[in-house]
């Protein structure tokens, strides 16, 4: 199946190891995908908070783009995943409201009739390739590393909009994923909270103490790394783990936060710096050496 | 069939017996939560302590952490959270103090509840009969006012969790309800207070509340809209303002966003505390490549600009 691939704004600014390892492991994948150039924000939930139907209208035109292409969307980031399924689940509720949208979009040659579908690598991973074909394509065996999923709020709330009810194994679909590798899934209660970052800018102490609350734990834990599906909680967890770590009692925390996808291009052997694993703030060396020295996958 | 239920047990006057407690109880399809927990009280062990009431999710009273979650419990079916018959873990709702066992201090709940002022304060003369409010003023706030004060939402609020001081979901909810109600006659001062720190600028839109408010009140919602009036009553002077404008403009801009002109506006451009408090991330971000100095865009952003024009002009 062919993609309408939506990286994300992060994946293109903060965060481009993001969207270095994700071509990597999904060229590795085979799949398929065309970027839909033109394509905007999805407003992160800020934009909004200032005017919902700008929001909507924005995704809305992204979602036209995506049916024209033909294709499902595929995007990288939590955040991006939410909002954008918020929108659909509002314009396809209300037929009324998505005319009012197409009116605007008409002047460009678009109308959105209602089908894109989007998914999350994250998803794709567990609904459309399958543990198994995805497995395929590892060539270590990660057992003896411990990964803490971490989320992000937008891909787990609020769960009406999230397709939870048809498909609910997206609800451990991070765990499924980190175990696949034969690395073992590190419950932790931060898992589905919050990362601080939308605050970051605006209460810096909540939000570092909210870093400080989940890498700690994750670490306390025994956790090697921290794998996430959100670039946003990416920034905040890495970029600002040095001011959270001053929080702690030992005022230390060293915590890999790994993207998702740089977790399974360590399964597929591939070599640190296609993944970007040397623009991280926190060091990834120890988490990388220990993959590089886990044993090789048994050919059955 | 059986349903076990690992319960968290507290006791002031022992606290150092404080810990999970199982029971196991013969449950149907039809028996909730709260039925299975009255059922430990009354033939297993009459020491658990809890609130509740009417059984009807009406009075509010029962709200408690399952699996990890804040519900209703009256209002939550056993095989609703365990199908399978797995082992439910029940906790006393979160970020409020524990009596005991399962029942929590509200007084903090309460006094926030007071600080917002839940009450009209009408301006001008006052009418001879009552105030007179249009249905269509009115009945955008039923969503609020079905909220039953039962602090699922606080309990699991993402903020109250770091920061105590936060007004937290449910008083910043009952506030809209004020600030929308068209016979108060103190919108601005309302708002200008919201727009102060622990007020609708602290919350991190996590959602929690949304998902876990057991009579769709959406309290996030409710804030975010508070937000965007206290920006059009003038309000402008918070970094939480100057994010939201500043994402709007560089989205109007590039079609994308721009995280370093981001943080930048936000803190305010002659802000040197935050920008000197800041610029060790911003290094360690540069020197790894990060952040590029030059912004990404869409490849039409002048039609993204004109989504913009159309919608802001309606």
């Amino acid at each position: 199946m062919k993609y309408a691939f939506y990286p994300g704004c992060v994946a293109r600014g903060g965060t481009p190891e993001l969207l270095v390892s994700a071509n990597a492991v999904l060229d590795r994948l085979g799949i398929e995908r065309e970027e839909i150039v033109s394509a905007s924000c999805t407003g992160a939930g800020v934009l909004q908070e200032r005017n919902q139907k700008l929001g909507d209208t924005l995704n809305v035109r992204t979602f036209a783009l995506a049916e024209k292409m033909g294709a499902p969307i595929m995007t990288l980031c939590s955040t991006c995943q939410g909002v954008m399924s918020q929108a659909n689940r509002r314009v396809l509720k209300d037929p009324e409201y998505l005319t009012e949208i197409n009116e605007v979009l008409a002047e460009e040659g678009l109308e959105y009739k209602g089908t894109t579908v989007i998914k999350h690598l994250l998803w794709v991973l567990v609904e459309e390739i399958g543990i198994e074909a995805l497995q395929k394509t590892f060539t270590k065996e990660l057992s003896g590393l411990n990964f803490a999923p971490f989320y992000g709020c937008y891909i787990v709330r609020p769960s009406d909009a999230l397709g939870f009810d048809e498909h609910p194994e997206r609800q451990t679909s991070l765990e499924t994923v980190i175990e696949s590798t034969g690395a073992t899934a590190v419950e932790n209660d931060g898992k589905t909270k919050c990362c601080g970052l939308p605050i970051l800018l605006i209460n810096q102490s909540n939000a570092i103490q909210m870093v400080s609350n989940h890498t700690g734990e994750a670490k306390d834990l025994g956790a090697d790394a921290m794998v996430t599906p959100c670039p946003l909680c990416h920034l905040n967890l890495d970029g600002y783990q040095p001011k959270a770590a001053k929080r702690r009692p030992s005022g230390k925390i060293d915590l890999p936060i790994l993207h998702l996808p740089q977790m399974l291009g360590l399964a597929m052997g591939m070599q640190p710096k296609e993944l970007g694993l040397q623009r991280h703030i926190i060091s990834t060396k120890e988490v990388v050496a220990k993959a590089i020295a886990a044993p090789a996958v048994a050919v059955s | 069939m059986q349903q076990t239920l690992r319960v968290n047990r507290y006791d002031p006057e022992n606290p150092g017996a404080a810990g999970y407690q199982e029971y196991t109880v013969e449950v149907t399809d039809t028996t909730t939560i709260l039925d299975a927990l009255l059922t430990v009280r009354e033939e297993m062990d009459g020491t658990l302590s809890m609130r509740c009431s009417c059984r009807a999710s009406i009075c509010g009273s029962c709200a408690m952490r399952v699996n990890g979650q804040a519900k209703l419990v009256c209002k939550t079916r056993v095989n609703s959270v365990s199908p399978d018959g797995a082992t439910i873990t029940i906790d006393p709702a979160g970020n409020l103090p524990v009596i005991k066992d399962l029942v929590v201090e509200f007084k903090p709940f309460w006094d926030k509840m007071k600080a917002i002022k839940p009450y009209l304060l009408p301006e001008g003369t006052v009418p001879k009969a009552e105030y007179i409010a249009s249905d269509e003023d009115m009945v955008h706030l039923v969503g609020v006012v079905n909220c039953i004060q039962c602090g699922a939402c606080v309990s699991d609020c993402s903020v109250l969790e770091v920061d105590d001081s936060f007004l937290g979901p449910a008083a910043l909810a009952k506030a809209y309800r004020f600030v929308k109600d068209p016979r108060d006659g103190h919108q601005k001062d309302r708002l200008d207070a919201l727009n102060e720190s622990s007020g609708v600028w602290d919350c991190t839109r996590c959602m929690q509340c949304v998902e876990v408010c057991p009579k769709d009140v959406d309290p996030m919602g409710r804030i975010m809209l508070m937000r965007d009036m206290a920006m059009e009553s003038g309000f402008n002077n918070t970094s939480g303002s100057r994010h939201t404008e500043s994402f709007a403009k560089s989205v109007k801009k590039n079609g994308r966003l721009n995280e370093t002109k981001l943080a930048v506006d936000s803190m305010g451009m002659f802000n040197v505390p935050a920008m000197l408090d800041s610029a060790p991330v911003g290094i360690r971000a540069m020197m790894k490549g990060k952040f590029p100095w030059k912004a990404h865009k869409s490849s039409e952003p002048d039609k993204v600009k004109r989504v913009f024009e159309k919608v802001e002009g309606e």
